[in-house]
């Protein structure tokens, strides 16, 4: 089975990189863009698994405590396949 | 008196670390792997500079799980010294071990200059050598630097003492411009609350001999040396 893990910065945590994101955006005329921020995505494969639950579990305590740094990030579990 | 200086890999402020206590202060050192489960009677424990792990994922969440730093908590845990420096004090954030963490630096540069750090406290036993207020002048060398926490955490490393190093211009002041990166309340060094783990993101090593243009790192080792010798007990 396959997890799929996104995290992104806490609203409020300054994220310097979407900021220029969105500067190089507004030269190029995507004037629209409000607001970039910037995250990291990763796949786990989980090899041999077959319960969706266990698999769920194990991710959310791999993203809690080595995906991400609660102190600035937050992380959602898009898809388990 | 025994000084460990820890060895992950992509560690790179190791030599001139060991070279600072060894032949500067003439302590008795070691390296400790990051594979080693012991500090072998280490009394002080540096994390040296560098990119551990190659900074994958974020810098120092992967250091943070070796072996060594299970020993390293058990020695702060029990009262023993633990310095941090530039890419240990990450390590040291993200294990939990010292507050905050670090965002790039707000111009995305990877920035490599001598800077001022104004010394916030003189009763512990990283600063007791220098002088409340001293400026030392010593090199960052980072990429992500920036320090944060949120409003009330900063008010409470205010209210608790904890800001041991500050960001300043060439008159001791903290302002704004004088801020490299970033940081919080221009912070550039804290302390935990028991104050025997500290952290700098400059690098007092590579100002610690006259040679490299300035010397004034070499009070934070002198203010260990000092302490261990009995001077100053560790709080």
């Amino acid at each position: 089975m396959k997890a799929k893990v996104v995290v992104t910065l806490k609203e409020g945590v300054l994220d310097p990189q979407g900021a220029t994101i969105k500067r190089a955006l507004g030269q190029m005329d995507y004037q629209d863009v409000g607001q970039v921020r910037q995250g990291k995505y990763f796949e786990l494969d989980f090899d041999d698994a077959s319960d969706p639950q266990e698999v769920r579990r194990q991710t959310e305590e791999i993203a809690r405590k080595v995906l991400s740094n609660p102190i600035i990030e937050s992380f959602r579990i898009e898809e388990i396949q | 008196m025994k000084f460990g200086v820890t060895v992950f890999p992509g560690t790179n402020s190791d030599h001139d670390t060991y070279h600072v206590l060894a032949d500067v202060m003439g302590q008795e050192t070691v390296y400790l792997w990051h594979q080693e489960r012991d500090l072998r009677s280490c009394d002080v424990v540096i994390l040296a500079g560098g990119f551990a792990y190659g900074d994958y994922l974020r810098c120092g969440a992967i250091a943070k799980f070796s072996p060594i730093m299970k020993a390293v908590q058990r020695h702060a845990e029990s009262g023993g010294i633990v310095l941090g420096i530039c890419n240990g004090m990450q390590i040291l954030q993200e294990a939990g071990m010292l507050p905050g963490t670090m965002l790039r630096n707000t111009n995305l540069k990877f920035i490599c200059e001598h800077v001022y750090c104004r010394v916030e406290r003189t009763d512990t036993p990283f600063t007791s050598a220098c002088r409340e207020g001293q400026l030392l002048r010593m090199p960052i060398a980072h990429n992500e630097g920036n320090f944060f926490v949120t409003d009330d955490e900063l008010a409470e490393l205010e209210a608790n003492r904890q800001v041991l190093f500050r960001y300043t211009d060439a008159n001791g002041e903290a302002t704004e411009a004088a801020n490299p990166n970033g940081s919080a309340g221009n912070i550039a060094g804290i302390l935990n609350k028991e104050g025997n783990v500290m952290a700098l993101m400059p690098h007092p090593e590579r100002a610690a001999e006259q040679v490299l243009e300035s010397a004034d790192g070499r009070l934070i080792f002198q203010s260990l040396v000092d302490s261990l010798a009995g001077r100053l007990r560790p709080a």
